[in-house]
């Protein structure tokens, strides 16, 4: 009888010093972003906080001063280092990171891509968390510009680099559905001219795009940076009426012009939900309770239930969200 | 001498020769070059250099140089930036006051540095490019300032005024005759080439070298936050990692290839106004002839690296007598 | 003839009157200056996170900085010269990419570092001749050369970066000499070469020669011009080289990588206490600072203190670290 009673204090104990154990042990998560003031990280960031602060996981991030290749590395290096269980990272790179993310999964760290992928290199990581269904992106946003302008008339695409791969695939699809839709028939695709996310370019090559092309209908820009460029330069050259711009920006940096009528609509995801779907996945594949293969399926309170899909990629939300003079005012980010 | 030789040595002339022709040949491939529509491109293009060109040439010709301008104009927008999202109800003027004063403190640190510890100034600025990047972060907790936090009238200085040339560009062009007539007209500024020119002479002719250096700096310092607002009425917006990176390097290109010499005692604003004007030029040309834009850099490097020989030929007559002074 | 040395032996008295005792000669020096700081820093960091005192953690880090600390070297030569060299990085990054570019034409690997070394040693002829023989002043030359480079491997590459490189190409930073990453190695031991270079052989003195009197050294006999032109080309192709490491290490180039190096570089070299006006400085001072960067950069970073404090401590530590050298050279000479 004591004896029995002394075992079972002693389970008692070890279940209780393992359960306090566990709690002591939380899995620790750290978001990386491409760099440090960047508003679009900063709610995707907002997301994972949220996420960890009912889930129970500890948050970081660290993040470099500028967007290049190699900025990343050290910090990647030094999370290893720390023992962090989840590195999340919007990387700089589809390639030259590969060798870090290689060593960090050989000592047991889970490397999830957030935000866009790494075409070609996707074995390097453990899965990708995508904003939207990216197939969407293309036709979708020639609708919100053919809708503006009536089916018809030059259109122009202001992007990124000439190499940024997001951004290609998404032109690329435009291009598809331009030609392959008879809906789009008369809307003639004139030029794409490539800003690289750069202020400066970006006007300049907005502006070259209005000298060039006097009959100019439309501009596409499916970059944030570009597309409030664009915005801008329509409304210093007093153009807005004549000229419709969409693409893809924040509501922060858009609601100026939706508010003057410079811009009619644009489109965008929720980056917020995919740093709470990030932080969901990631405490669930590191405690084993969702799967990390195409196929499963997992709940996210809030987004519903989440499908991981082929190479391990998931997709945050199917359809992109448009904003207009109607919703802005319910978003900030 | 030649009289293309004459026409060089005669540097305002010069440029303006190298800026007409440049207008032609472009304008001879695309036609749609020479328009009234390029010139607003282009005069829009330049205010933001324009001014923060006068600053970097007057520290030249003290013969000195300062890297540290791109992070100045970021740390004095994010600061204009942050009264603006911060107290919406301030008037516009306060705005320019921060931007202003921020730059100028500066400008003074780095004048402070370059002359008590008599430090080489490219050395000084290259330090402080990232340190005054590093503490505009810290300032702004890396907090982008968005355009719905950019006052509406502000904005509208980029866009017009009553007499239908947009703010910005008045305000470039008057930095620039201010500055011509302070460096022609007033004591100090016949003293800042005075200390360009033979820096170990100028205390001898009773110039306070060392005064005189630290508001040369300080006035690149004001003149730099006078661009950071001029960016961020002009792009509508101000983020603390973007914005004002790299600057240094086109302001510079621009008062070399306006005639500057970078081995003091030499330059004018007419020039630096024509190589800013020249500059603009370039970069609005490259888009309406289809460059790419990966061109614009090795094309600002490569106008440097020429302009800094006709600078050489020219003082030295011409390449042979170059040449054959070479000894050692 | 005795009116002439008469003066002298007064001069004489009066330097003899205040020697400096013999312990602050040895020790009041920059080089000692650099190494109280990394022993500081190395404290400092191992408080700052439990993280931080892992011998093998801080040499992995270093390989990050170790392709800069190995072209410092020969920066820290170019400037004891009198000179400077701010085009390095974009020289890593140009041969970096015409390596990618020729090895994705179809050239072999050896055929394509041998471009990349090349082209090294092309652009540190083209800044020496802007600099030797036109004799323009080195800082606002490769200022130009710069963003040319930089500008050129922008046209070349584009944004894309070039990869796929074979396997036994790739990782260098991960093949160890016994603890110890290659890249590591080959800086120690390139240390060791150019600090033997310039403290013993007759070139290396006439390399201080020329930086503290450019003129006396010409009366002296010494080729100047021929000299520097060496060394310019010395940085060209140390730079290719340290920009092979980078492609190696990364597995890909890309037109910015190494971007903002001119400014790890110069830092290093004014952490090792050369003097910025040329003259004096050493190869172990650089090798020190460089020891002393990485401590610092990898104790913050691992520390997690956030990317806005490292940039005000880099650049507050450059100019710091030159006011300080300044001002011991400035005692020791008088």
């Amino acid at each position: 009888m004591l004896r029995k009673k002394l075992m079972l204090a002693a389970v008692l104990g070890a279940s209780l010093f393992a359960g306090a154990a566990y709690a002591a042990d939380p899995v620790s998560i750290v978001y990386i972003p491409k760099n440090t003031g960047n508003p679009y990280f900063d709610s995707i960031i907002k997301g994972f906080e949220d996420g960890c602060k009912t889930l129970g996981c500890e948050f970081t991030t660290v993040a470099p001063a500028s967007a290049e290749a190699t900025s990343q590395i050290p910090f990647l290096t030094a999370q290893i280092q720390r023992g962090v269980n989840v590195v999340a990272i919007s990387p700089n790179s589809p390639d030259a990171l590969n060798q870090v993310f290689d060593r960090a999964r050989s000592k047991g760290t889970i490397i999830l891509s957030v935000n866009s992928d790494m075409p070609g290199n996707e074995d390097h990581r453990d899965a990708a968390i995508l904003p939207v269904d990216f197939t969407k992106t293309g036709p979708s946003q020639v609708e919100l510009l053919g809708k503006q302008i009536g089916y018809e008339g030059e259109i122009a695409i202001l992007s990124a680099t000439t190499d940024a791969p997001d951004q290609n695939v998404w032109i690329a699809a435009m291009k598809d559905t331009l030609e392959k839709d008879p809906k789009y028939a008369k809307m003639k695709l004139v030029t794409i001219a490539y800003g690289d996310d750069d202020p400066q370019k970006s006007t300049t090559e907005t502006e070259a795009l209005l000298a060039n092309y006097p009959n100019l209908k439309g501009i596409i820009s499916p970059t944030t940076v570009g597309v409030a460029a664009a915005a801008q330069v329509v409304e210093t050259a007093k153009k807005a009426d004549k000229i419709k711009v969409v693409g893809l920006g924040t509501p922060n940096q858009m609601r100026r012009f939706i508010e003057n009528g410079t811009v009619e609509a644009f489109q965008l995801w929720s980056p917020y939900n995919e740093g709470l779907l990030a932080a969901h996945f990631a405490v669930g594949v590191k405690n084993g309770t969702i799967k990390n293969e195409p196929g499963t399926t997992f709940e996210v309170p809030g987004l519903g239930k989440v499908t991981v899909g082929e190479k391990s990629v998931i997709k945050t939300q199917a359809d992109l969200t448009t904003f207009d003079k109607k919703n802005i005012a319910d978003f900030n980010f | 001498m030649s009289s293309i030789a004459r026409l060089l040595r005669a540097r305002e002339a010069g440029i303006l020769v190298m800026l007409v022709l440049f207008a032609l040949v472009v304008g001879l491939i695309q036609p749609r070059f020479l328009t009234a529509e390029t010139l607003r491109i282009v005069l829009l293009a330049v205010p933001l250099i324009m001014v923060a060109a006068m600053g970097q040439m007057m520290v030249l010709v003290a013969r000195h140089v300062d890297l540290s301008i791109g992070s100045i104009l970021g740390f004095s927008a994010i600061a204009a930036g942050m009264i603006f999202r911060d107290h919406p109800d301030w008037p516009l003027f306060i705005g320019f006051g921060v931007a202003l004063l921020s730059g100028a403190l500066l400008g003074l640190f780095n004048g402070l540095v370059v002359t008590l510890f008599k430090l080489p100034s490219i050395i000084v600025t290259l330090g402080t490019l990232s340190l005054y990047r590093g503490l505009l972060f810290i300032l702004s907790g890396s907090k982008q300032i968005d355009p719905n936090d950019i006052p509406e009238p502000l904005i509208k200085m980029a866009q017009t005024s009553p007499i239908d040339i947009p703010w910005i560009v008045i305000i470039a062009f008057g930095v620039a005759l201010a500055t011509h007539v302070f460096l022609t007209y007033s004591q100090i500024g016949r003293q800042i080439y005075a200390i360009g020119s033979n820096p170990a002479a100028a205390p001898l002719r009773g110039i306070r070298v060392m005064p005189v250096t630290i508001l040369v700096f300080t006035l690149s310092g004001a003149l730099a936050g006078l661009a950071g607002i001029i960016y961020a009425a002009r792009f509508g917006y101000v983020n603390p990692g973007i914005t004002g990176v790299g600057f240094e390097f086109t302001v510079i290109a621009a008062v070399v290839i306006g005639g500057v010499s970078i081995n003091g005692g030499v330059g004018s604003v007419a020039g630096t106004v024509l190589g800013v004007l020249f500059l603009g030029a370039v970069q609005v040309a490259l888009p309406i002839l289809g460059v790419s834009g990966f061109w614009q850099n090795a094309i600002y490097g490569g106008i440097i690296l020429i302009a800094l020989v006709i600078d050489r030929t020219v003082r030295q007559g011409g390449l042979r007598g170059l040449l054959a002074r070479g000894g050692a | 003839m005795s009116t002439i040395e008469s003066p002298r032996p007064a001069v004489i008295l009066r330097e003899a009157a205040k020697p400096r005792p013999r312990w602050q000669v040895i020790l009041v020096r920059p080089e000692t200056v650099t190494f109280l700081l990394l022993i500081i820093a190395t404290i400092v960091a191992t408080r700052l996170s439990p993280f931080f005192a892992d011998l093998g953690f801080i040499l992995e880090s270093s390989t990050y900085y170790v392709e800069f600390a190995i072209v410092a070297l020969v920066l820290t030569i170019v400037i004891i010269s009198g000179e400077i060299d701010l085009s390095p990085a974009a020289q890593m990054a140009l041969s970096a990419c015409l390596f990618g570019t020729a090895y994705r034409a179809g050239a072999p690997i050896p055929v394509a570092i041998l471009v990349s070394l090349v082209s090294g040693l092309a652009m540190g002829a083209f800044n020496a001749f802007f600099i030797t023989v036109l004799r323009l002043p080195s800082i606002i030359v490769t200022i130009g050369t710069l963003i040319l480079y930089r500008g050129l491997a922008q046209v070349l590459a584009g944004d894309k970066s070039i990869g796929s490189f074979p396997g036994w190409f790739v990782g260098i930073d991960y093949r160890m000499i016994g603890i110890v990453p290659v890249p590591v190695m080959i800086f120690i031991i390139a240390s060791v070469l150019l600090g033997l270079f310039l403290g013993i052989t007759i070139l290396g003195r006439q390399i201080y020669q020329i930086g503290t009197s450019e003129v006396a050294a010409i009366h002296a006999g010494i080729r100047v011009r021929r000299i520097k032109f060496g060394l310019f080309l010395a940085s060209g192709l140390t730079s290719s080289i340290a920009g092979l490491l980078t492609a190696s290490r990364l597995g890909s180039v890309r037109y910015d990588l190494a971007s903002g190096g001119e400014l790890t570089m110069v830092l290093i070299v004014m952490l090792g206490g050369t003097y910025i006006f040329g003259g004096r400085g050493s190869i172990l001072g650089t090798f020190l600072a460089a020891w002393l960067l990485v401590i610092i950069a990898t104790g913050m970073t691992v520390a997690n203190i956030a990317i806005n404090a490292q940039l005000t401590v880099m650049g507050l530590l450059l100019i710091v670290s030159i006011i300080a050298t300044n001002a011991i050279y400035a005692r020791s000479q008088r």
